[in-house]
């Protein structure tokens, strides 16, 4: 624990002690605060009724692509850094488990996010002080969107363990995020029983019940299993030193 | 021992960086690790540190088996990796406690064991320098006082003195020594006169398996066919030639090309077997109304040393001989 909590600490100073933290915030914020004004408008100009369809499920949609511009930025330096600087070395020298190091880094994209969650529920509080709504809908979005980043942050880390380029690393983890969004995308490649499974599998098709204000079982188990089959990887990326040695 | 490893192999794919290697270290001593580059010597101490395991074999810090008891194992272990890297973007002080904290010292010992570190490692007036902004030199005792944060009993050093002025190589040799004694301590380097000022033995790898373990003077009586002398004397040349010659014991002289009309001509003096024949010569010296001016004997430096060795190893390969396995004693022995 004690490990682990050291590591969250030194990474999140890390970000916290550089400007791409600020930007990468202010970029998020400014996407999202953009996406939530024009949905609020569009919900107004179209006349629309019902909050939780009308409205929140359009900002959920939008809130997801700025998670998905900004979390594998976050990422991408966790593992690979380390190994460009060699502290990772190091850290393989010192008590502490190879599980432990993932999650004291996990722990810290992890409280970035929220971090970044908590400041984009801002335009929610003052949509609410105008005019008060049902929060049931929104708080299911959110929770949709802190899994939706769960299982960015668990793919990243996967992705900066296997190099020491971050550039690299965010690429990799934007090719798997988009692969398992846009793979229910082709629905003339399979037929209906082939879609069928792939629609188990697709990242965003998981998500849409949050943004429509459905917390679904099923959604948040498929969450939970993408983050830890890529922590998973991340752990035997990890160990692969034994036969890649020190790169 | 506090140190063992047992046959260690290491193969990258079809390379092999590291073929059979074995020793043993006793709490204390200061060993030597030497060999040019691509030797083997990081492989070996990641081996040991745990970094990665072994293809085979086994290696075992402080009783405890690296593969099988890890985390004990690395808590009895200080190190310092080839690159000496560190995060830049701490302050010296922040960077050590962050050690402390993965070392696993109890929460009320973290300040003075980082003050203790800093102190051995003359760091406190950086403490609160950026890691980053420091040079060279100060990392570099970033880095071996980090190794030493919460007193482990094993010390092992990759380089620590390379791409060091003089003076800080000085300092830092200064350092290792204050810490032998009470410490294991394995240090790798390239440098030669470095395992002379401050190991106790030396182990000497090339091309993945080691080619002698000893003490560096030791080493040189295995080497060295013979004992040899330097006399400068002041005197006509032939006759000290002849003088010299006939002192029993003596096998061979051989005078230095002096510059014509020089006072004194320095000659080198071979003895029988191992004879020590100084007294007789500075005897005989005197007895023939010579000026003697110095006599000292030959010390081989460990240059000549691991030339020695290293050129008998490549021998040994053109002629596709399997080298005698594993141990190098016999090595040394055997010629
Ligand atoms: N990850 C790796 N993959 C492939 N080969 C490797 C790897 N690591 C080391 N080697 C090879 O193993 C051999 C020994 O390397 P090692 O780093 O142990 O040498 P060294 O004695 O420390 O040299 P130096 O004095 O330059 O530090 C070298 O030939 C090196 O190329
Ligand atoms: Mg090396």
């Amino acid at each position: 624990m004690r490990a682990i909590s050291a590591i969250a600490r030194r990474e999140l100073a890390a970000y916290f002690g550089s400007p791409t933290a600020y930007v990468l915030i202010g970029v998020f914020l400014v996407l999202s605060g953009y996406f939530f004004y024009s949905d609020v408008a569009l919900f107004v100009t179209f006349g629309a009724q019902v909050l939780s369809t009308g409205l929140w499920r359009f900002v959920f949609v939008d809130y997801r692509l700025v998670t998905l511009l900004v979390l594998p930025l976050v990422t991408m330096r966790l593992f690979a850094e380390e190994r460009k600087l060699g502290t990772i070395e190091l850290l393989w020298t010192l008590p502490v488990k190879d599980h432990q190091l993932i999650l004291g880094k996990f722990l810290a994209a992890w409280i970035f996010f929220a971090v970044i969650v908590l400041l984009a529920m801002i335009p929610f509080a003052v949509f609410w002080v105008f005019f008060p709504f049902d929060l049931g809908p929104p708080i299911a979005g959110f929770t949709g969107l802190v899994l939706l980043g769960t299982a960015f942050i668990a793919c990243g880390i996967a992705a900066s363990t296997l190099t020491e380029n971050q550039v690299v690393a965010a690429m990799l983890t934007y090719g798997v995020l988009v692969f398992f969004w846009f793979m229910t995308w082709n629905e003339a490649v399979g037929d209906e029983s082939v879609i069928r499974y792939l629609l188990l599998l697709s990242l965003f098709d998981h998500y849409y019940n949050f943004a429509s204000g459905s917390i679904q079982t099923v959604d948040v188990a498929y969450f939970l299993v993408f983050a830890a089959f890529f922590l998973f990887i991340a752990l035997r990326s990890l160990q692969s030193r034994s036969w890649r040695g020190v790169v | 021992m506090e140190i063992t490893a047992e046959h260690l192999r290491k193969t990258f794919g079809s390379t092999v960086a590291v073929h059979d290697v074995s020793f043993e270290i006793a709490r204390g001593e200061v060993v030597g690790f030497l060999g040019p580059n691509g030797a083997g010597k990081s492989t070996t101490l990641r081996m040991l540190t745990g970094v990665f395991p072994p293809s085979s074999g086994r290696a075992v810090i402080a009783g405890r088996d690296v593969a099988r008891e890890p985390l004990a194992a690395r808590r009895a272990l200080g190190y310092l990796p080839e690159r000496a890297a560190s995060y830049g973007e701490m302050p010296v002080e922040k960077y050590l406690r962050f050690i402390a904290d993965m070392k696993g010292i109890p929460a009320r010992d973290v300040t003075a064991a980082v003050r203790e570190a800093m102190g051995a490692t003359a760091l406190e007036h950086v403490s609160h320098r950026l890691i980053g902004n420091l040079s060279k030199g100060y990392r570099q005792r970033v880095g071996i006082a980090q190794a030493l944060i919460g007193s482990p009993p094993v010390l092992i050093l990759d380089e620590p003195t390379s791409g060091l002025d003089p003076e800080q190589v000085t300092d830092i040799r200064g350092l290792v020594q204050g810490l032998g004694s009470e410490r294991t301590v394995i240090l790798s380097t390239h440098v030669l006169p470095e395992v002379e000022a401050i190991c106790s033995r030396v182990i000497i790898m090339n091309r993945g398996r080691i080619l002698a373990v000893d003490s560096p003077s030791s080493l040189e009586e295995h080497l060295r066919p013979h004992r040899e002398i330097a006399v400068e004397v002041a005197g006509a040349r032939d006759d000290v030639l002849r003088v010299l010659h006939a002192i029993d014991g003596v096998s061979g002289v051989a005078a230095d090309a002096a510059l014509p009309g020089a006072p004194t001509i320095t000659y080198v003096v071979r003895c029988v077997h191992h004879r020590d024949v100084r007294r007789e010569v500075a005897a005989a010296v005197a007895a023939a109304g010579f000026g003697l001016v110095e006599l000292k004997p030959v010390v081989m430096t460990l240059e000549e040393i691991f030339l020695a060795l290293t050129s008998r190893d490549r021998l040994g390969d053109e002629k596709a001989v399997t080298p005698p396995s594993p141990q190098v004693e016999r090595v040394v022995a055997s010629h």
